[in-house]
């Protein structure tokens, strides 16, 4: 094996008694995908701020190409040759692609090195088959295509060993592959790259070798990935056996949620065209879709908060006339917004007051225009104990909760009032395997009991494993449905690009 | 009133409309480049109010209007980086800065002026700058003597102009002012400081505004008053937001808010005796209201503007 790009020693870092790293050590071979492998908390973006510079660790030392370095700026990294890109694209979306890439660079006799830019850009272009107009503003590229740049940002550098933060998670499969074959490529002209997911397969089907975290320590090292189990790993990663929830055969009982012939119109993103969609009580409905099709849109709408143009929308047979969320509400719809943080809850609020904001006018938490204190704590207090909510008390700030407790607020907040329909977007995005666990088993239950349950999400796996059927939208439209039985990721893989519809 | 349309519409009303535009254009100028890296300086009408002051007392104790001018520019200069060490060091709220920045440097310019020069019946007044005419192209008609028989400072800005478009679009340190007021965690991962930039941004910013306050008591009143600024610096935020944060718009936009105020000057002096004249001082900032209603209800600002950055938080 060829002598180490990057080697991490003995790294430990602690942010105040919480130790996010304790005597990791990491090291990447010129040509090699590393998978850093991690339940969230376990230390993997600390340890990366490390090797990038935005943390100095406590102890231990990083050595590039044999010879100990100190990164203490992305500055001093990137002269490493380390390159980032960071789960949360770092880019200007009103400066061209080319400003985006030339930031930083020394000009020439003062001025920006257009032409300079410009050659360099075409070669990486030709070297990895990365292709970006120049001068089109970045937010006119699709999220691929800025992942693309942000890739580019870093080989422009001249980075040598590239670090991807959880590169996938807002990729469509198709896109996917794309990125995979860029990546290797890189690996056979002899880069480094570190790759972080907590997607199993995609770390089977990339990387030469793992390194998994828990709890801020190295809990294993896998040395071939492609021939070790999901479910080996998952172990590694969680400490013990994860087993998928089992999801039982389906006895879908009558219409709870129908649209039929849905649009809207006058609104910024995407539109939603002639939508129709029902639910039985009783089983699951997967909503998949590359973000920005319509999703945002439908799930307002059944939500009340957008009325569409055209259409009807009813909700245990009765009609929704007025389309505000009090009304759904009424009439038996529980809902999970998207945004846990912005439209979930209000962080800054005791973590009590989030749990009983919509239905604060409802007679169990007010009454003569007063709110009931005492109601309204116990219910959360109630709430923390039926969910194992993770947190000092109901007077907690909400947003001081992880995002697995704050998940399970929300989901309890709506399953207190046994809703008929429940909408829920992306409902583990950004969860651990445990989190996520606990949530599907949840749904399950509901499910059992005879509630119709819409999941909007763009992680296929999960909507296989959840799903009665599978409707796919392109373009505000849904282009078709599948059974539990036909839906594969490579149908829905390439419905979601457009490519199949007919219904 | 075509008496009126007349009098208006000459070389002397050109003329005034450029020399209205230059304090204008430099304050306008100087607040669009704090505001692209992301820095709002609602500090400008103290700074250039202290900036008048300190540029008129050099000049009238040394005898020098260029050292007046430096005077000026440097305590612009200082009154940015007071700013920027409130809110780009400290990260502390731009707008209450920005306030107390504007009302310690008015008390301290009011203060520093009783301390030196007393309390005077008449003020006391400069020599100030005298028009320059530039050879050959001061003969072209109209255009002449109202673009190239001007106050030296008036060419500063004129050429200021175009060299503020070179600077933020073609020069790196323009690119990374642009940068850092879009998306300065951008900035910093490519290694550039996002502190710095922003730090010499405001402070290039505090030296326009300077220029600015230089030229309303050394050229256009030949003393310090009190109401000398008069609100110029509130419309330069107003401007810099018309002209949506680039330097040809905000130089545009400063010229038609002089042309307006050029216009309401005459009217007042042109016998419409009967409407108070108060009404004619109105005009200029009612276009300013009805222009960024009509003009500015899609303009983007920069994205990072108001927030301060702290590498560690996400």
């Amino acid at each position: 094996m060829p002598a180490p790009l990057i080697e991490m020693r003995g790294i430990t870092k602690s942010f105040g008694a919480v130790k996010a790293n304790e005597a990791v050590d990491l090291s990447v071979a010129p040509g090699e995908i590393l998978g850093l492998l991690g339940e969230n908390g376990a230390g993997k973006t600390t340890l990366m701020n490390v090797l990038f510079g935005a943390y100095a660790p406590d102890a231990g030392e990083i050595l590039v190409q044999g010879q100990p370095v100190r990164i203490t700026s992305s500055a001093d990294a990137l002269a490493a040759g380390i390159g980032m890109v960071h789960q949360h694209f770092h880019l200007a979306p009103r400066l061209t692609v080319l400003e985006n890439l030339l930031i930083g660079i020394p000009g020439k006799s003062g001025r920006i090195d257009r032409a300079g830019g410009l050659a360099r850009l075409a070669e990486i272009g030709r070297q990895h088959g990365l292709t970006l107009d120049p001068d089109l503003p970045v937010s006119a590229l699709s999220v691929g295509e800025q992942q693309r740049l942000e890739i580019v940002k870093a080989l422009f550098r001249g980075a040598r060993l590239l670090i991807l933060d959880e590169p996938t998670a807002v990729l469509a499969p198709s896109e996917v592959d794309g990125l995979f074959s860029a990546l290797r490529s890189m690996a056979a002209q002899g880069l480094g790259i570190i790759f972080i997911s907590h997607k199993l397969n995609e770390v089977r089907a990339l990387t030469h070798r793992c390194t998994v975290l828990r709890h801020g320590r190295v809990a294993g090292r896998v040395d071939d990935p492609a021939n070790t189990t999901s479910a080996a790993m998952a172990q590694l990663m969680c400490g013990h056996e994860i087993v998928p929830p089992a999801r039982g055969p389906s006895t879908p009982g009558a219409d709870v949620l129908t649209l039929d012939g849905i649009s809207t119109s006058k609104h910024a993103g995407t539109v939603l065209r002639d939508v129709s969609l029902a639910v039985r009580a009783g089983e699951i409905l997967g909503i998949a879709g590359v973000s920005g099709n319509g999703q945002r849109a439908l799930a307002e709408v059944i939500s009340g908060v957008r009325a569409p143009d055209a259409g009807r929308m009813t909700i245990a047979g009765q009609t929704v006339s007025r389309f505000s969320p009090r009304e759904v509400q009424a009439l038996g719809l529980g809902r999970i917004p998207e945004d846990r943080m912005t439209t979930g809850l209000v962080t800054n609020l005791p973590l009590a007051d989030s749990m009983v904001l919509p239905r604060i006018g409802t007679a169990a938490f007010s009454a003569k225009g007063l709110l009931k204190p005492d109601a309204i704590r116990a219910f959360a207090e109630e709430q923390i104990k039926a969910y194992d909510i993770r947190c000092p008390g109901p007077m907690t700030r909400a947003g001081a909760l992880s995002g697995g407790n704050l998940q399970k607020a929300l989901l309890a907040r709506e399953l207190a009032f046994d809703p008929k329909v429940l909408i829920v977007s992306q409902p583990t995005r950004g969860l651990d395997i445990g989190a996520a666990r606990f949530i599907h088993e949840k749904f399950l239950d509901m499910r059992a009991k005879g509630c119709g349950i819409i999941v909007i999400g763009e992680d296929l796996e999960e909507l296989l494993v959840l799903c009665d059927r599978i409707a796919v939208m392109y373009e505000g439209r849904i282009v078709d449905t599948l059974g539990s039985a036909e839906a594969t990721i490579a149908r829905l893989g390439l419905l979601m690009t457009g490519a199949e519809g007919h219904s | 009133m075509s008496v009126v349309l007349e009098q208006i519409f000459q070389v002397g009303f050109l003329a005034a409309i450029i020399r209205i535009a230059t304090p204008l254009a430099f304050a306008t100028l100087g607040e669009m480049f704090s505001e692209r890296a992301g820095v709002l300086n609602l500090g400008i009408e103290g700074i250039m109010l202290l900036c008048a002051m300190t540029g008129f007392t050099a000049t009238s104790l040394s005898g020098s209007l260029w050292f007046g001018v430096l005077v000026a520019v440097l305590t612009g200069m200082l009154m940015g980086a007071l700013h920027a060490l409130f809110t780009v060091a400290l990260g502390l709220s731009q707008h209450v800065c920005g306030i107390g920045v504007t009302l310690f440097s008015s008390g301290l310019a009011y203060f520093l002026y009783r301390l030196i020069f007393g309390q005077q019946s008449v003020p006391p007044a400069i020599k100030g700058f005298q028009t320059l005419p530039i050879p050959v192209l001061s003969d072209i008609p109209v255009l002449g003597p109202a673009v190239f028989n001007q106050f030296a400072l008036v060419y500063m800005a004129i050429i200021a102009i175009p060299l503020a478009a070179f600077v933020l679009y073609r020069t790196p340190w323009g690119l990374s002012v642009r940068m850092v007021g879009e998306n300065p965690r951008a900035a910093d991962s490519a290694g550039v400081s996002v502190i710095a930039t922003r730090f010499q941004a405001v402070i290039l910013g505090g030296a326009l505004m300077g220029l600015a306050g230089a030229f309303l008591s050394m050229a256009q009143f030949n003393a310090f008053t009190f109401g000398v600024v008069s609100g110029r610096g509130w419309v330069a935020i107003a401007l810099v937001v018309f002209g949506r944060w680039d330097p040809w718009r905000s130089a545009g936009a400063a010229l038609l808010f002089a042309f307006v105020d050029a216009l309401q000057l005459r009217m007042q002096a042109s016998g419409l005796g009967h409407i108070p004249y108060e009404a004619f001082l109105m005009l200029p900032f009612i276009f300013t209201i009805v222009a960024m209603a009509v003009m500015s209800r899609n303009a983007v600002a920069p994205s990072a503007l108001l927030k301060p950055f702290r590498r560690e938080e996400r």
